[in-house]
């Protein structure tokens, strides 16, 4: 078994029940402002649980996700795309089995909709990047959350208004239903499908924009939807969301897409670089 | 207020004092479906068959748990978003099973069904499942095992807490859209 498999593996058990340092800071700190008392007491329980989760070993939710990934290939990579796929795919039937995770995919989504039993296949996504270090991400994609992202085509005039209208009328829509309090995926641009992908590439990572005009656009967004008081276990309060991330892309003159990616306070995910050395096999 | 509340419950006044914005938790016995097992028993009803668990004095904990770690009772085990159980909700109270737990708002459907039948509907915290866990003394399969994590299960539960999201008046806190 390559090292790579066993790093995979072995990050994706940890995100089901460890959450980034960032995403932690942004939860303790949600706590400590919030002056709503229902709000405090779900604030409070997501906090004792992520001690318990941390303490036990149990995963963080039941509903260890469905496995998003996106794999980027760097164009100078010493091995083939096809052999990265394969051991990322590989890591993630371990993952499963090896972390306890919640077998929660169904094979045929409209008849049978008979379990897999694997928690495979994993959503994945292939993009090319330029020099010799790849990257593997995998979000515990939940589904609370997922059935609450959703697209809209604006009209090309639509602007940053209309973005923004958009936005937080998905948001009202999901109200208490993804586990708030949310972060939120957005993107912007491309076609319908390219939005979408968008939309999750942006619940990966926070991007330093060139463009501050999008920069203040999400700050903006984070402050619209903060004023809609869903709040904590949709409870009301200040926290409905903790952070905004866009990635956006060109777009055809006719159109403005804008996709929602909805996570939960559980935002779960691994990164991984695929460096020379844990190529090599064990 | 704070309250606690045995399950099985003796009469429907235990459901009617609990308030919006209460917190309560539950000890005793809290039986577990999610969306397979109330469109089984859905059709059961329609069916006119004998229900594989007593509705009346009971509570469904809308859940399906990670599997089962070594040394473990379950794997996490929190609450799944109880919309989804809606369209079922209302024809389960009229049977008698009035006391529901699960996360995030219902349909007026529900909320309505809840005022007629004395109905009770409380939230756990959405995505606490290593919590939750801890707080399940035991769980067995009812029924329906082929469902896999969606078995209806019969659990065990001590000082499990939910906030009361909507109760048998209608009242509710929820954020509503």
């Amino acid at each position: 078994m390559r090292k790579l498999e066993e790093v995979i593996k072995n990050k994706v058990i940890e995100a089901s029940r460890k959450l980034d340092e960032n995403v932690l800071e942004k939860l303790r700190s949600a706590y400590e402002s919030e002056d709503d008392k229902n709000a405090g007491i779900v604030l409070k329980a997501i906090l004792d649980n992520i001690s318990i989760a941390s303490e036990t070993g149990l995963p963080l939710c039941q509903d260890t996700g469905l496995f998003w990934t996106l794999i980027s290939y760097a164009k100078s990579s010493p091995y083939s795309l096809s052999d990265l796929v394969s051991t990322t795919y590989e890591a993630l039937e371990k993952a499963a089995v090896e972390g306890f995770f919640r077998k929660s995919i169904v094979a045929d989504p409209v008849f049978e909709r008979v379990n897999t039993k694997t928690n495979l296949p994993p959503v994945v996504n292939i993009e090319l990047i330029d020099g010799d270090v790849s990257t593997v991400d995998v979000l515990l994609k939940g589904f609370g959350s997922e059935n609450c992202s959703a697209v809209r085509m604006l009209n090309p005039t639509a602007g940053k208004d209309g973005v923004i209208d958009a936005i937080l009328s998905m948001v009202r829509e999901a109200g208490g239903k993804p586990c708030p309090p949310m972060f939120l995926g957005v993107g912007i641009g491309g076609s319908l499908d390219r939005a979408a992908f968008l939309s999750k590439k942006a619940l990966i990572r926070k991007r330093e924009h060139e463009d501050w005009r999008y920069t203040d656009l999400e700050d903006e967004i984070l402050e619209r939807v903060n004023t809609l008081h869903i709040g904590a276990g949709g409870l009301g309060g200040r926290a409905t969301a903790l952070e905004v991330n866009i990635e956006y892309d060109s777009t055809h003159i006719a159109g403005l897409p804008v996709a929602l990616s909805v996570s939960c306070w559980a935002d779960r995910k691994a990164h991984i670089e695929v460096r020379e050395e844990l190529w090599r096999e064990d | 207020m704070e309250r606690r509340l045995r399950l099985p419950y003796e009469s429907i006044d235990e459901l009617r004092e609990v308030r919006a914005g209460d917190y309560v938790l539950l000890s005793g016995t809290l039986y577990v479906g999610r969306d397979q097992v109330h469109k089984r028993l859905g059709i059961m009803i329609e069916e006119g068959e004998s229900l594989p668990f007593q509705f009346k004095g009971n509570g469904i904990y809308y859940m399906g748990p990670s599997p089962k770690m070594p040394g473990f009772v379950l794997g996490a085990a929190g609450p799944t978003t109880s919309q989804r159980m809606d369209p079922y909700s209302p024809m389960l109270m009229e049977k008698g099973l009035l006391l529901m737990v699960g996360k995030g708002p219902r349909k007026n459907n529900v909320v309505e069904a809840m005022k007629r039948y004395s109905g009770l509907y409380l939230q756990a915290f959405g995505g606490c499942g290593a919590l939750y866990s801890q707080r399940i003394k035991s769980a067995d399969v009812v029924a329906f095992e082929e469902l896999g994590p969606e078995a209806l299960l019969r659990l065990t539960v001590e000082d499990f807490p939910t906030i009361c999201a909507i109760d048998s008046t209608g009242a509710s806190p929820f954020f509503l859209s």
